[in-house]
């Protein structure tokens, strides 16, 4: 296990340093780094200050050591739209926001789509899994982006049930919560569906209901309790992805998180906030990944040795 | 090993000859296992527009007549001067979209033909040669599926700017991995199989085995693979422009019409919702098309 969980890690340090790789490629790569990291209204005296800060005029090598050993010291550069802002700051001073929306869509879609998979096997065949399939199909094929303006338009503008856009209390969170999720609804549905087929099959779940358990029971305690080691696993994925999604959703409801920081980072041409955005949204993606990882290899031994 | 007899097989059953279903029966049968539904809508909805908007589409794409703006669709008190009704500056939405459909069209061809020539050659030489060029391709492979596509988007227009490029290469990133590793796995089978060997013996060369004996062999998985990633590249193009990464302004892309209409809402809500919906249609039909096609052409599981 520990071998296992040594090699993991190694992968994903390899990953993030690949990502870094990019990131700072891109940078310095594409054209000249002054114009791609300046506002177009720059003088000429703050681009000679760029150089020297970022150590321009340095070869390629000895700038990405200079990049790197800052970033893991958490230093990746000045905020060049908002003035005296670092760039980690800002992504740290939003962070909560995105937290609080995606850890509460993960919420929503998990009680939603777990109570509907179950059912949907257990009821395999009735309309009700029809239902359950198409909702998963159509999961697929809806933009999120655009399901947030629908979602805006049906229950903010014309019933009025929920506010349009912001931060605020409870209810500003539904229907961002709901365009994040739906994708991962139809995903986790499937899952929990084929996890449940596959163990309400089993001897045990006849030997409980043989000895007089109560059908629920055997379903929701018995059955769920296994049936739940595959989705459990596919949260990694979800989180990733909830994090990543968060901005399109956060553009679309003008929620004041990380994704949205991005997104203005990029219109006011702030390239070290978007390099800090994308860097902390890797770690997160690559960690979760790792999570994963090693969750499966707790619930199946047999990836432990592979 | 259990033997599975219809439901109604008495021993008279046996006797009698099945019955055999009627012509029109049997027709129906057909058309029912081909999807037909959405063959038609992805005709009408993204490759006809695509090929005709020049002939067909009432309006300049992206010339508006300003004293036209904001016109309202044809069932809501509209014209059938503009039958989908108009937006902010004017323009068309019906003729928008059609154009629309030829962006997403294009972007979808030319992004997954880069990315499935990366990883289709990358996935053989691996699979084909194994060792060292294996052990990197599938490293590649690895770190490609956990930078995940939005990222890679934002930190290329950040750097150089929207463009066509910049969604080429997105896209093309998003899918060499699953093509190469998808590829490499058949092609380690394949290459130990009796053909390659007797090509081999006949004095083929290597680049030959690949090209003539092996390829032809992981045509069909690249073929569903390709018809099964079309939906998801027409979002992630869409997405990203919205996002303002992807196509510039003012080229009609779906994705932008969207974004164009989310501040207009409130007053008129059918410049982002036509759009959207012609996006929502094209995917689901595209999903549906390419399940059918790969439960038709390829009975291993294709990993998307």
């Amino acid at each position: 296990m520990q071998r296992y969980l040594l090699r993991r890690v190694f992968a994903s340090l390899i990953t993030l340093l690949a990502i870094s790789v990019v990131v700072f490629g891109l940078s310095r790569l594409s054209g000249n780094p002054v114009d791609a990291l300046l506002p177009d209204n720059a003088t000429p005296a703050e681009a000679e200050v760029l150089i020297k800060e970022w150590g321009l005029d340095q070869p390629l090598h000895v700038q990405y050591w200079a990049f790197i050993s800052n970033a893991v010291q958490g230093d990746l550069g000045n905020s060049l739209k908002w003035p005296g802002e670092t760039a980690l700051g800002l992504v740290w001073q939003r962070l909560p926001a995105t937290l609080q929306l995606g850890g509460f869509a993960i919420l929503v879609s998990t009680l939603i789509a777990i109570p509907v998979g179950v059912l949907a096997a257990v009821h395999k065949g009735s309309w009700f899994d029809s239902l359950g399939k198409l909702i998963a199909l159509f999961g697929q094929a809806i933009p999120p982006f655009w399901l947030g303006i629908v979602l805006i338009w049906g229950f903010a503008v014309y019933w009025k049930i929920f506010p349009t856009s912001g931060r605020g209390g409870l209810g500003h969170m539904v229907l961002p919560a709901i365009a994040m999720g739906w994708f991962q609804v139809a995903a986790l549905m499937r899952l929990t569906r084929s996890a449940m087929l596959e163990v309400l099959d089993n001897e045990y779940i006849k030997a409980a209901r043989l000895k007089g358990v109560a059908e629920w029971r055997v379903i929701w305690v018995h059955a769920l309790r296994n049936a739940s080691i595959t989705p459990l696993t596919y949260f990694g994925v979800i989180v990733g992805y909830i994090f990543t999604g968060s901005v399109v959703i956060e553009t679309v409801f003008a929620w004041p998180g990380t994704g949205l920081l991005a997104i203005e980072a990029i219109r006011a041409r702030d390239y070290p906030v978007v390099q800090a955005v994308v860097l902390t949204f890797a770690v997160v993606f690559i960690l979760s990944n790792l999570i994963v990882d090693v969750l499966y290899a707790v619930v199946d031994p047999r990836i432990r040795f592979k | 090993m259990k033997i599975h007899l219809p439901k109604n097989e008495t021993s008279k059953g046996l006797m009698k000859a099945p019955n055999r279903p009627n012509f029109l029966r049997r027709i129906w049968q057909q058309l029912r296992a081909y999807p037909l539904i959405p063959t038609f809508i992805l005709l009408v909805l993204l490759v006809f527009p695509a090929l005709t908007a020049e002939w067909l589409a009432p309006h300049d794409p992206t010339l508006g007549v300003f004293s036209d703006r904001r016109q309202p669709p044809i069932f809501f008190g509209g014209t059938w001067e503009y039958p989908l009704g108009t937006d902010r500056m004017g323009r068309d939405i019906l003729s928008r979209i059609m154009y629309g459909a030829r962006v997403s069209l294009s972007i979808s061809l030319v992004g997954i033909f880069v990315g499935g020539l990366i990883g289709v050659s990358l996935g053989m030489l691996a699979g084909y040669f194994r060792g060292w060029i294996d052990t990197i391709v599938m490293r590649l492979v690895e770190i490609s599926l956990a930078l995940p596509a939005i990222l890679l988007a934002l930190v290329l227009a950040a750097a150089t700017g929207p463009s066509f490029q910049t969604i080429i290469i997105v896209v093309a990133f998003v899918l060499w991995a699953l093509y190469a590793r998808q590829v490499r796995g058949e092609v380690l089978s394949i290459r130990e199989r009796d053909f390659v060997a007797r090509a081999r013996v006949a004095g083929a060369s290597e680049f030959r085995i690949m090209v003539r004996h092996i390829l032809p062999n992981v045509a069909n998985t690249v073929i569903v693979l390709a018809t099964l990633q079309v939906g998801s590249v027409i979002v992630l193009e869409a997405t990203l422009s919205f996002l303002g990464l992807g196509i510039p302004r003012p080229t009609p892309a779906w994705g932008l019409m969207v974004a164009d209409g989310r501040q207009l809402i409130v007053s008129a809500w059918w410049i982002s919702f036509f759009p959207g919906l012609a996006i929502t249609l094209t995917v689901f039909s595209l999903n549906l098309l390419g399940d059918w096609l790969r439960d038709r052409m390829d009975p291993k599981q294709v990993n998307v």
